[in-house]
């Protein structure tokens, strides 16, 4: 209102009183307008928090933390972190340390060390495969050098990616309460590098092997007369086999099939900068570590049967050359083809000498 | 002894990525890490909510129950802390974690991932010297009696860090206020279905 008086005389000199008394009651009326705005506006916030509530930021409702516990991010989910591909919770990391801790650990290690010990159990129950006939002298070439050095190759590989698995898996029970922190983390650290640098070489090396494999391990009929009279030991008669007999073929395809897979898992553990997202590689490690577990436990037998279990079948391995005894008993269909080739000994040595691993390529056929 | 604890109140959360840049800087995190993240859904949109995320130090911690090198452990606090001389940088514990809290470093070859590093609750990690615990894990506040830096300098106080029943305490005060009818700031409808807060408000 000072204001007011001020301005009138000075603003219209001349105008006379009405004009300034008309320009006050304006100002007054659009003060009280003003004024009354304000105070309705403040009444109903303080009268209707019913009407607030609608204006206000919503809460946070159920349906919303379902998706979130869902792990699905539409286009307007935002994380702050630079190249994060996460969800806000990872509900299957819960489900992955269930399978893992509960299941594959125990299974795992009932599935080897049951192995281990059912075959000792056999061994000393039934004892080592003895040739019925004396040996003849005569000698057929049943791997190539070639092979022979991928077989080692890759069976060294194996035997230390599962000792190295199972390390990373159990190793933590054992080694670390033995040893103490200093040695363990010098261990666990070398053995995860080991595994992961020489996974990729034994799953190159394995196809290489499965390849040049696959012509002696087509099922055939009498494959399955194998299984059926347990290798011969139902019966105690010789079943029929050709080259690789059902049981080294069922070693073979399971190789093919599972070891496959577990290199295939192997490599998308191996190599986490493809973007590959943590539900993938949760289930990688799962498929990886039952697939490795199983064929560890049942690369026992391989083994057994390779060297304890039957006489005459290792040097086939080492040297390249079988008895013609052992060919027949064990192997009696791929015998009937090559008989005519057996050597003497002194003809392996020689070629041995003379040309290192030279042996003719035809040999032996499937 | 207590037992501590994050939780972040979502209804006040305002996505300004301060927690983020404290534990930045309060733990000097090496380049491409990020202890804490800043998760915003349906952005821009009415029912738009923000929640900063970190380790959320578990009490039956899925972290510690899957590492092969068993590099875990926790304190009498309650705070889950790694020994990144054991860590092997596997990845497990990011499979497991349901909080995508572990990261690893990546300067090697073939993706292969470095030492993992994750939230502390600001309260370091293993080490002979302080120097050793601070290059290795950032700084250790705890040992100050200091709260973690990230909800200390949290703008809305949607961050709340400390002991469990502290942290609850003052989070159920904020319910029973919202709960109320005047308080006029919560519209869930699961709320005022129970009613929990409201009748909390009219007993007390």
């Amino acid at each position: 209102m000072n204001l007011l008086t001020a301005q009138a005389p000075g603003g219209v000199p001349r105008s006379g009183k009405g004009l300034a008394l008309g320009i006050c009651r304006f100002m007054l009326v659009a003060l009280a307008l003003v004024l009354s705005l304000g105070f309705t506006q403040v009444a109903a916030a303080q009268a209707d928090p019913d009407r607030e509530m609608t204006t206000a930021a919503p809460g946070i409702t159920a349906d919303q933390w379902r998706q979130v516990r869902s792990g699905e991010t539409g286009p307007n989910y935002r994380d702050s972190r630079a190249d994060s591909n996460y969800s806000l919770i990872n509900s299957s990391g819960e489900t992955w340390r269930e399978i893992r801790n509960r299941w594959v650990s125990p299974f795992g290690l009932i599935a080897v060390f049951g192995m281990a010990a059912l075959i000792a159990l056999f061994y000393f129950i039934v004892g080592r495969k003895e040739l019925e006939a004396p040996r003849t002298g005569r000698l057929l070439l049943r791997w190539t050098l070639m092979k022979r050095a991928l077989h080692w190759t890759v069976a060294t590989l194996f035997i230390i990616l599962a000792l190295t698995g199972m390390t990373l898996l159990f190793g933590k029970f054992v080694f670390r309460p033995l040893f103490g922190d200093g040695i363990w983390a010098w261990m666990i650290a070398a053995t995860k590098v080991l595994h992961n640098y020489l996974g990729p070489i034994f799953g190159i090396l394995l196809v290489i092997l499965l390849v040049s494999l696959i012509k002696d391990n087509i099922p055939k009929k009498h494959d399955w007369v194998w299984f059926k009279k347990g290798g011969g030991m139902i019966g105690k008669k010789h079943v029929d086999a050709g080259f690789a007999n059902g049981g080294e073929k069922a070693w073979y395809w399971l190789l093919a099939t599972v070891g496959i897979l577990v290199i295939a898992s192997g490599f998308v553990l191996d190599f986490p900068n493809f973007d590959q997202s943590r539900d993938t590689m949760q289930w990688a490690n799962i498929i990886h570590a039952v697939g490795a577990l199983g064929l560890t436990a049942i690369s026992l037998g391989h083994i057994y049967i390779g060297t304890l279990g039957t006489e005459g079948a290792l040097e086939g391995m080492t040297m390249g050359y079988v008895d013609e005894t052992w060919a027949k008993e064990h192997h009696n269909l791929w015998y009937e083809e090559v008989k005519d080739q057996t050597l003497s000994e002194q003809e392996v040595a020689a070629r041995k000498s003379s040309g290192g691993s030279s042996e003719p390529s035809a040999t032996r056929t499937s | 002894m207590a037992q501590m604890k994050f939780m972040c109140d979502a209804e006040r959360c305002i996505e300004c990525n301060g927690c983020v840049t404290a534990c930045k800087n309060a733990n000097d995190v090496e380049w491409g890490i990020q202890r804490r993240r800043v998760v915003t859904l349906n952005d821009g949109e009415a029912d738009e909510m923000s929640i900063s995320v970190a380790c959320m130090h578990c009490d039956d911690a899925p972290c510690m129950a899957v590492c092969p090198t068993d590099c875990f452990y926790k304190t009498d606090d309650g705070i889950v802390l790694h020994d990144k001389d054991l860590c092997i940088g596997c990845g497990y514990c990011l499979y497991a974690c349901p909080f995508g809290a572990p990261q690893f470093p990546q300067q090697d070859a073939f993706g292969e991932r470095g030492k993992m590093d994750k939230c502390t609750f600001c309260a370091g990690g293993p080490a002979e010297s302080k120097e050793e615990e601070y290059e290795k894990y950032g700084s250790n506040r705890i040992a100050e009696g200091k709260l973690p830096l990230c909800a200390e300098m949290c703008s809305t106080k949607a961050l709340l860090a400390g002991d469990a029943q502290d942290v609850a305490d003052i989070f159920r005060q904020r319910v029973v206020h919202r709960g109320h009818k005047d308080g006029a700031w919560s519209n869930n409808p699961q709320a005022s279905a129970d009613n929990l807060a409201y009748d909390a408000a009219h007993k007390g």
